[in-house]
């Protein structure tokens, strides 16, 4: 629909199915204009990209998991290049232990890639984050993973509303490189910089990214106008007004949590729930203004930092400092555990009631006894 | 093209760059006063660096080919290091450097992203040995098999020159460098290891396949126009020798590339569809002593008491290339 | 440096930015254009710029300028007798060409020979721009020495009068050397032309007294009087022998007095006049023309093409072998050996030899009888010594060619004819002739002949040999138009630019600059070279040299 012109990608579950239809799309000729590369790995599938990308062409591709870490140097040359590519992420545990179902480990192992990154709630915004993405993506010139929870989104099937080609052309204008390898006018791209000009041009990327705050939530608003219905942008509240335990997701878990807080509502609890819909660049004031009437907070991700904790949830706090708001940081979903809502609404229970501690990583569903079982006490 | 039989009439028509007596078309790119210059100036590769006279050469008969609507893929290396530290640029053509290992891959995705665009620019990728036959080895592969409208050039100094002279999957027998010292019963670099990309490039079965090197520039130019002639994917490996990593004064670096050729280690041949078309003759066969000779990197099997045993084992495989290519077999003269 | 719109910081570059980098910097040697003395100038005797002529002749004749037409005047501004030259020199420029290591030597003196042709079939002469000096130098013997020495003087602004002992011109160009080698027409043509430039010419007239000649009022003189007399050796014959020396059986071959020789003809001696004695024996019909010389053939004077043609012609030949008697109908011969130092010594051993009569051709001798009263002469060996400048002990006086100390030859008379020319008119002008150090060699060490394409000689094409024993006609054919252009063509340029772009297309650092002038083909940018030496290496002419920078 965004009128990819290259489309560069390497099968793995749960991505495969779009690989497989994207390539039908461009054999059938619906996907006019645009050139399908059957690469021998992510790494060559971003590799391709940058090419693509570089002499004009809207690149394109999908990946998860083992495939994302394979291609990890070319993803951080693709931001360090300024090149507007577009990747969904399928997103899916790394293994060791292989595991094909979803969390968010492999999208957060490339959190310092320098790409903007999008996670989608629900099945409908993922489509909508597509179409935003390549224009957040062109407008910043910066590359943008959308993040679809493995499995979970990418195998649902749920009733979806799909814009009208007209109606995206309108909203994804024609790519207009900012730097373009072209014959009439040659430039050199992807030179190398050395200690007198390295910390700048970081710097600068830096800059670029708090800019993208900004079109990120620019283009979601446009997006409203155009089609009428509200998503993407950087964060998404629900029920905040005069909530006093908030719970901080992203990802699929969003559907989840609010029906959570809708019975914590009921029960008394003055529950709400924030959705944060763009983690890279961090909306830091997005997330203050949000959470800033809370007493207490609590950050459900799906992916942690061994050896440390809570990725999202330090972010989270850090945006929270100077402001009398607890933080707890908690962890589930790993390796395509479902979130059920009954450990979700214990979860927020506990929080509200000061019974959980701050300053340690809580797992959501732990088994203890399996534990057991394999003689862990 | 004035026929070769009227070329022969001249002194060095055939061989050197170019003749006075030849008109502009009829000499090399090289010595066309317009030429592109595709590297230019200023570019900071050691004196008499085989590796930036390579690329020149390459690039500007592929502009030519081209007529001037290329772009090129660099890897990370020697010349991508010497050409680009900023501020300042040596290319004078359109140029991208994205990784070490993935230079054929983006060469791909620039093909297929003008294709796309429906325009007819071509495409030319490069690497060093070490970007092309053993990091970025599965990318070229991958462009090969799908045949990708690639022109992929590995400009081969027979080791990671820019990282300090280690081996490489392209570093001959017993030379000497930073991981193969000439400690040890057999010095240097093992023998019965490396690959040749290009036999390899050729089981592909892509449409053209070509050796050259920077000694004889009319044979380079020549397979570089046979090259832009097809689509599809193609591979030029050019020897390029480095004074630095060889341990060779930088004035002997054609003589060196020139003698490689003439000693039988490294044939030139071209290839098309798999099959071999065609074999540049040796002129005047010389053993490779007097190619190893002019080497530091292979002092160690010469001098007292030396390794005449290696040097034999050298000349066998030399002679063996001689056999397996026909390289004697035209002899003499160019037709 | 400027940066490019809008394009990201630092990671984007300007093409072509790196010029603003002076790698030049870095460097300890700088390549240096040199222009060195090619072997073949070097062992011309005329001392002629062969590979200048050379190199103007491989344009051609299709261009815009007539290569041709250049090469000769370039001959000429040395030799007056390219034609001739083209013919009987015995080109030593061709043993010492380089080229001879790497195949073959270039046809140096077939070119010329087409050169000299050309120009009389296209009627080419000579320009003289000097002013008349308003000297006047007198020239003894129309010799190549003589002539030569006129030629140059006149170009110079000089009265010239040549005297001369013979009814026609030439010296031995005329009277020694035969027609098939020399036909009369090219010699005729090559000597008019100089005569043409308004030499003056007193044939029959024999000076038997200089100083009385020079009493007309001459400002300075040359003698050029050849060797004429044959040497003589003590041979016991028998009165009915027919003996006869060969310069005079070739002269009066010349004025159409045939000599009787008889069947068998047996000539004695090995050097050239042998070889036109026995030629010339067998075209005046001598069914056995053979060659008596006491050493062996790769010590014969006479030069290889010379022997080989007379085979060819069935000039048959003994080698170690002196006459010790003649006598009616043969001779009597004794084999010789030759002693450690390659000195033939006799054996003892005799045999007999048929033949109706013996040729002489042991060499020349000088008659000086006409300079008995000039004073301050120095005589050597039966020859007029001279000094570096050609001068004699009488100022004023000078002389070249077979009459004084060298090898004696055609091309050395010219070359002394024109150094004397040079030498007089300084003596006249009271200046010293210039003689500035010549630059070094052009070996061959110092060529990249990979580069040059194989291109085997071309030979002339040779009269066939039915006509070669029976008629005087040329034997030795010129080349045509391709060939000449091909074996001009073959020159190496030793040691000097021939524009062949190596430079330009070889610089890994593109610091070197083509410009448009013909004499500076290139030029180093010492901006950005480094120093690397390539193009010196490369240059397949060697005409590169590296030279220390200076810190
Ligand atoms: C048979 C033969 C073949 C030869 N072949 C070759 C050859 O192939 N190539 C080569 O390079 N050389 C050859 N030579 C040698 C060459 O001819 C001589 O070295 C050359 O001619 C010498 O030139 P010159 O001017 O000193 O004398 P000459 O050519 O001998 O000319 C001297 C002139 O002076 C005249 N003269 C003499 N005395 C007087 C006087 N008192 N008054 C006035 N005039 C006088 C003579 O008549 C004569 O014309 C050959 C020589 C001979 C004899
Ligand atoms: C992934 C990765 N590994 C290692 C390096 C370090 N590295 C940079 S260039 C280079 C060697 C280049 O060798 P080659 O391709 O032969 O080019 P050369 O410098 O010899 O011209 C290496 C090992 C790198 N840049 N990236
Ligand atoms: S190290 Fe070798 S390849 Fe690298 S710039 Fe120097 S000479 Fe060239
Ligand atoms: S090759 Fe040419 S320049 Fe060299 S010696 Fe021979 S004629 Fe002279
Ligand atoms: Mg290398």
């Amino acid at each position: 629909m965004c009128r990819p012109q290259v489309v560069a990608a390497y099968p793995i579950s749960p991505q495969t199915h779009i690989v497989e239809a994207l390539s039908d799309l461009v054999r059938t000729g619906e996907l006019a204009q645009c050139e399908y590369l059957t690469v021998e790995s992510e790494f060559a599938a971003m590799s391709a990209c940058i090419g693509a990308s570089a002499v004009g062409a809207r690149a394109y591709t999908a990946s998860a998991s083992q495939g994302l870490l394979f291609m990890a140097e070319a993803v951080f040359n693709a931001s360090g290049l300024g090149l507007p590519i577009v990747m969904t992420v399928a997103n899916r545990a790394i293994g060791a232990p292989i595991n094909i179902w979803n969390d968010h480990s492999d999208a957060m192992a490339l959190r310092d890639a320098g790409w903007i990154q999008l996670y989608a709630a629900d099945v409908q915004e993922a489509t909508d984050l597509h179409l935003q993405a390549f224009v957040v993506a062109e407008r910043t010139s910066l590359p943008v993973m959308v993040c679809m929870d493995g499995f979970v989104l990418t195998h649902a099937v749920e009733e979806v509303d799909l814009p009208e080609q007209e109606q995206v052309d309108a909203f994804v204008p024609p790519f207009v490189p900012q730097q373009l390898l072209d014959p009439d006018d040659p430039v050199t791209i992807g030179a190398m910089v050395g200690p007198e000009a390295f910390t700048e041009v970081r710097y600068l990327m830096q800059q670029r990214m708090d800019t993208a705050i900004g079109t990120v939530a620019e283009v979601a608003h446009d997006f409203r106008e155009a089609f009428g219905r509200s998503s993407g942008g950087l964060v998404r509240g629900y029920r905040l007004e005069d909530a006093d335990t908030v719970l901080v997701t992203l990802g699929s878990v969003a559907g989840a949590a609010t029906e959570v807080v809708d019975e914590l509502r009921e029960q008394g609890i003055a529950a709400g729930t924030l959705t944060l819909t763009c983690f890279r660049p961090w909306p830091d004031e997005a997330v203050r203004e949000a959470l800033a009437g809370a007493r207490r907070v609590v950050v459900l991700e799906r992916a942690f930092s061994v050896g440390r904790g809570s990725i999202v949830g330090q972010d989270v706090r850090d945006s929270l400092h100077d402001l009398p708001v607890t933080v707890v940081e908690a962890v589930g979903g790993l390796g395509g555990r479902p979130v059920r809502r009954s450990d979700v609404r214990r979860l927020v229970e506990g929080v509200a009631a000061d019974l959980l501690p701050t300053g340690r990583l809580h797992f959501l569903d732990l088994d203890h006894a399996l534990l057991a079982s394999a003689g862990v006490r | 093209m004035t026929s070769t039989r009227e070329t022969r009439l001249y002194q060095v028509g055939t061989f050197a760059a170019g003749n006075r007596l030849l008109d502009l078309e009829d000499r090399s790119v090289q010595a066309h006063p317009d030429r592109t210059n595709a590297i230019t100036s200023g570019h900071r590769a050691c004196r008499g660096c085989g590796e930036a006279l390579g690329a020149r050469f390459v690039l500007d008969a592929a502009v030519r080919a081209a007529g001037g609507d290329l772009v090129t893929a660099n890897a990370t290396g020697c010349l991508e290091v010497f050409s680009t530290p900023y501020p300042e640029s040596s290319w004078q053509v359109p140029w991208l450097h994205s990784l070490f290992g993935n230079a054929p891959a983006v060469a791909s995705g620039m093909a297929a992203g003008l294709r796309a665009q429906g325009r007819a620019t071509r495409v030319v990728g490069q690497a060093g040995d070490g970007g092309t036959v053993d990091i970025g080895f599965g990318c070229l592969s991958g462009m090969f098999e799908r045949n990708d409208d690639v022109l992929f050039v590995c400009y081969d100094n027979q080791g990671y020159m820019n990282t300090g002279v280690q081996r490489s999957g392209a570093t001959p027998p017993a030379a000497r460098t930073a991981t193969t010292s000439t400690a040890g019963d057999v010095p240097g670099n093992p023998f019965g290891q490396g690959k040749s990309a290009p036999l390899i490039a050729m089981a592909h079965e892509i449409p053209y396949v070509a050796t050259a090197t920077v000694a004889d520039l009319r044979d380079l130019e020549d397979k570089v126009t046979r090259a832009m002639e097809h689509h599809g994917a193609r591979y030029l490996h050019v020897l390029v020798p480095c004074p630095l990593g060889w341990a060779a004064d930088p004035s002997d670096t054609v003589r060196l590339a020139r003698l490689a050729t003439e000693s039988g280690l490294f044939p030139l041949f071209e290839a098309e569809h798999g099959e071999v078309t065609g074999v540049t003759p040796i002129r005047h066969r010389v053993p490779v002593d007097d190619y190893l000779r002019l080497q530091g990197r292979y002092a160690h099997l010469f001098g007292e008491p030396g390794r005449p045993d290696l040097v034999a084992r050298l000349q066998a495989g030399a002679d063996r290339n001689i056999a397996r290519f026909g390289l004697l077999e035209e002899g003499g003269d160019r037709p | 440096m400027t940066t490019h719109r809008d394009h990201p910081f630092a990671i984007t570059l300007d093409v072509g930015s790196s010029r603003a980098n002076h790698t030049g910097a870095w460097r300890t040697e700088r390549p240096v254009y040199v222009d060195l003395r090619p072997p073949c100038a070097e062992g011309c005797p005329a001392g002629e710029d062969v590979r200048g002529w050379l190199r103007d002749a491989e344009d051609g004749d299709a261009g815009p300028t007539n290569g041709y037409e250049l090469a000769w005047r370039r001959i000429m501004e040395v030799n007056p007798f390219p034609a001739v030259m083209g013919r009987i020199c015995y080109h030593p420029c061709e043993t010492s060409c380089n080229r001879a290591t790497l195949d073959e030597s270039v046809g140096i003196n077939a070119v010329e020979r087409f050169l000299g042709d050309e120009a009389i079939r296209s009627g080419w002469t000579p320009e003289v721009h000097a002013e008349p000096s308003g000297k006047h130098v007198l020239v003894v013997g129309s010799g190549p020495a003589g002539l030569s020495a006129a030629y140059h003087l006149v170009r110079r602004g000089h009265r010239v009068t040549v005297v001369e002992a013979a009814p026609q011109p030439g010296g031995m160009m005329r009277y020694g050397i035969p027609t098939y080698r020399l036909p009369r027409d090219v010699l005729d043509a090559e000597i008019d032309r100089i005569l043409a430039l308004g030499v003056e010419l007193r044939l029959e007239h024999p000076v038997t007294d200089l100083e009385a000649e020079l009493e007309d009022g001459y400002d300075a003189a040359f003698l050029a009087v050849g060797a004429q007399l044959g040497k003589r050796a003590y041979l016991p014959a028998g009165s009915a022998a027919r003996v006869v020396d060969a310069v005079q059986m070739l002269h009066g071959v010349e004025e159409g007095e045939l000599p009787l020789l008889g069947r068998r003809v047996a000539v004695y001696g090995g050097g050239n006049t042998a070889m036109d004695a026995a030629r010339t024996a067998r075209r005046l019909g001598a069914e056995d023309a053979i060659v008596v010389y006491r050493r062996t053939r790769d010590r014969m004077p006479a030069h290889p093409s010379e022997v080989e043609e007379a085979e060819a012609e069935g000039v048959r030949f003994t080698w170690l072998s002196t006459i010790t008697q003649v006598e009616e109908g043969g001779l009597t011969i004794e084999r010789m050996e030759l002693d450690e130092t390659g000195f033939p010594q006799p054996t003892g051993e005799v045999e007999h030899l048929d033949a109706d009569s013996v040729v002489l051709a042991l060499g020349q001798e000088t008659d000086l009888g006409f300079l008995s009263r000039v004073p301050g002469l120095e005589l050597r060996d039966g020859v007029l010594v001279v000094d570096d400048d050609l001068m004699t002990g009488r100022p004023g006086l000078f002389a070249g060619g077979d009459m004084v100390p060298a090898v004696r030859s055609a091309t050395v008379g010219i070359g002394h004819g024109r150094r004397a020319a040079a030498s007089i008119d300084a003596w006249l002008r009271s200046s010293s002739a210039d003689a500035a150090p010549g630059p070094a060699e052009a070996t061959y060490d110092r060529l990249h002949t990979w580069y040059y394409t194989d291109a085997s000689r071309a030979h002339r094409p040779s009269l066939e040999a039915v006509r070669r024993s029976s008629t005087f006609d040329e034997v030795v054919q010129g080349f045509d138009r391709g060939t000449a252009l091909y074996e001009a063509r073959r020159c190496l340029s030793c040691g000097t630019c021939f524009s062949c772009d190596n430079c330009f297309g070889m610089c890994p650092d593109n610091a070197v600059i083509k410009t448009d002038d013909p004499d500076t083909p290139y030029v180093i940018d010492l901006d950005y070279c480094k120093g690397c030496g390539i193009c010196a290496a490369e240059c397949p002419a060697g005409a590169i040299t590296m030279e220390p920078e200076e810190i």
